[in-house]
């Protein structure tokens, strides 16, 4: 048979995989290494869907999504962060960021582009640079910066190759807001070297006693950036897999064309329900973060007490502790602990190498979950210190 | 300590009484006397009637029976309905009384071992009393939520258990 794609090849398989195989398999495994909300939808969501079914809303849309869709996006970016986006031509619903990131890769590469990120990082950044054909470049930060942005760094990362920085904050898996004067210093070196900027704003709505900085706001940026937005993680909207992609409209013609012929559109049971959230979700929106919030707090507190030293972060909803004090390697840590105490992490490390020497807690879990789980691990801990 | 954080540590407590004052203290950034004082003036002030705990007595085993009692009475001068109500709380048996808005006047849910029970209840004692001109009894037959509860399996986390 002859070979496969080089390209795909060349990304390495999923550094969760085994974990996440022993994990399945546990009972009474309490599990802090998921990615999204333990909140389902919201029943008046949920409800407005269902009656967009009843009604008849199973056929395909246009292509850049609902317009009533794009056009309260539109409105809510207004209002929240202060940038315009026309919902005609510079905005398109797709299927959750994950392919709002894949096309805008696509819209912007060329062979040999390389793309610029902070590590620790989410783990599909790098794959969908490669899968377009371009470079990754990992900038690592470090936990005693809290894991802010460093621009210094970014600067000595920039080549002629470079084509895009692609950035995350709130952030997965740090929970780290970068801060408003050290995103303006990026977009300061973005015009300076003529860089795309690709901005993920995911958690945009999961933020702690800070604000959350639209980076598409900053001065300069809103001609270079492809804005990623969505509503999974804000109103607990992940099997929707509804997202949306703002860019300048010469950037969403390049980026429709690739999703016009391989996704067509988002479903549009999906996409009603995306209206109903923008336009009646905001109580439950707050309700969750403040929930998220008490349980930040706590976990925090209780990390610190057991040895695994973490900063409070700001957004998201994860902790990052540095697992120093057990003298572990992340994935012998993750290992151990899920055997010994059945408590389910992510090792740091499949975040970037910059991420060995922590793990990734999420505390999208009951408050009581997170309780026994902490008693665990301090349990585990504590034999690791002696 | 101000209104906003009072209002959520009474949330929290709403929610689980039996969060303890050092996880309230970690959950909201407060400290963990700050709190105890906080709960201690909450408790003084009436605003915290008391601790009680969610039961689901059918899952234990438990028979008992619910009725829903609209009551037709009449208003005395000075006192409007609310002599009559207080006759009718004192009941044990009661659960609550309310005063409504329609057709009748008081609303009130009584609980008891068996129908029969509750029969007797609204023959004996409450149909009687001066001014009640009229009983409407609806028996509970089944409980799907209450007081924010819901009284059905839950729902099992769906959510892959690691997912980055």
């Amino acid at each position: 048979m002859k070979p496969l794609s080089r390209t795909v090849g060349a990304v390495p398989p999923s550094g969760i995989r085994r974990f996440f195989d022993v994990a399945a398999q546990m009972e009474d495994c309490i599990s802090l290494g998921v990615g999204e909300p333990d909140f389902v939808t919201p029943w008046h969501i949920r409800e407005a869907a269902i009656w967009a079914i009843e009604k008849g809303f199973t056929t395909y849309t246009s292509n850049y999504g609902l317009f009533t869709l794009r056009q309260r996006i539109s409105a809510h970016l207004k209002r929240r962060y202060g940038v315009e986006y026309s919902p005609e031509d510079e905005m398109l619903i797709t299927i959750g960021v994950s392919e709002g990131l894949d096309i805008a890769m696509r819209a912007l590469l060329n062979p040999g582009d390389e793309v610029i990120f902070f590590e620790p990082s989410y783990v599909s950044y790098p794959p969908c640079v490669m899968f377009a054909g371009g470079t990754p470049v990992p900038v690592p930060t470090d936990y005693r910066q809290g894991f802010q942005p460093d621009v210094d760094r970014l600067r000595d990362a920039i080549t002629p190759r470079t084509k895009a920085i692609l950035l995350c904050y709130p952030n997965n898996p740090t929970g780290t807001v970068a801060s408003h004067e050290v995103l303006k210093e990026i977009v300061r070196l973005a015009v300076e070297h003529d860089l795309y900027l690709v901005s993920d704003e995911i958690y945009d709505r999961l933020v702690y006693d800070v604000e959350h900085t639209c980076v598409a706001s900053l001065p300069g940026a809103r001609e270079r950036t492809i804005l990623l937005g969505g509503f999974s993680k804000s109103y607990a909207m992940t099997g929707w897999r509804i997202g949306y992609a703002c860019a300048p409209a010469q950037i969403i013609e390049m980026m429709i064309k690739v999703h016009q012929y391989t996704m067509l559109c988002a479903p549009i049971a999906a996409q009603k329900a995306a209206e109903e959230a923008l336009e009646h979700g905001e109580a439950e929106v707050e309700r969750m973060r403040r929930e998220y919030d008490r349980r930040r707090r706590l976990i925090v507190e209780r990390l610190n007490e057991i040895g695994l030293e973490c900063l409070p972060p700001q957004g998201a909803f994860y902790v990052f502790p540095s697992i120093r004090c057990t003298g572990l390697r992340s994935e012998d840590f993750t290992e151990q602990l899920l055997w010994e105490e059945r408590v389910a992490v992510v090792p740091g490390n499949v975040f970037g190498s910059s991420g060995e020497g922590h793990v990734r807690l999420s505390y999208a879990t009951s408050l009581p979950r997170i309780e026994e789980a902490l008693h665990r691990i301090e349990r585990f801990v504590r034999k690791r210190r002696g | 300590m101000n209104q906003e954080q009072h209002k959520a540590i009474l949330e929290i407590l709403e929610q689980d009484a039996r969060t303890t004052p050092e996880q309230i203290a970690a959950m909201l950034g407060l400290e963990v006397e700050q709190v105890k004082q906080a709960i201690h003036q909450l408790e003084s002030a009436g605003i915290i009637r008391r601790y009680k705990t969610v039961i689901d007595w059918d899952r234990f085993g438990e028979e008992r029976v619910f009725a829903f009692i609209d009551v037709k009475v009449s208003p005395a001068r000075e006192v409007g309905f609310d002599d009559v109500a207080e006759r009718i709380y004192r009941f044990p048996q009661v659960h609550a009384v309310y005063l409504v808005s329609g057709d009748h006047d008081l609303r009130v849910i009584v609980s008891g071992r068996t129908m029969k029970e509750i029969a007797a209840f609204v023959a004996e004692r409450l149909a009687p009393l001066d001014r009640v001109q009229a009983t409407y009894t609806q028996f509970v037959l089944k409980r799907y939520k209450e007081d924010g509860e819901v009284y059905a399996e839950t729902e099992p986390d769906r959510r892959l258990v690691m997912t980055p």
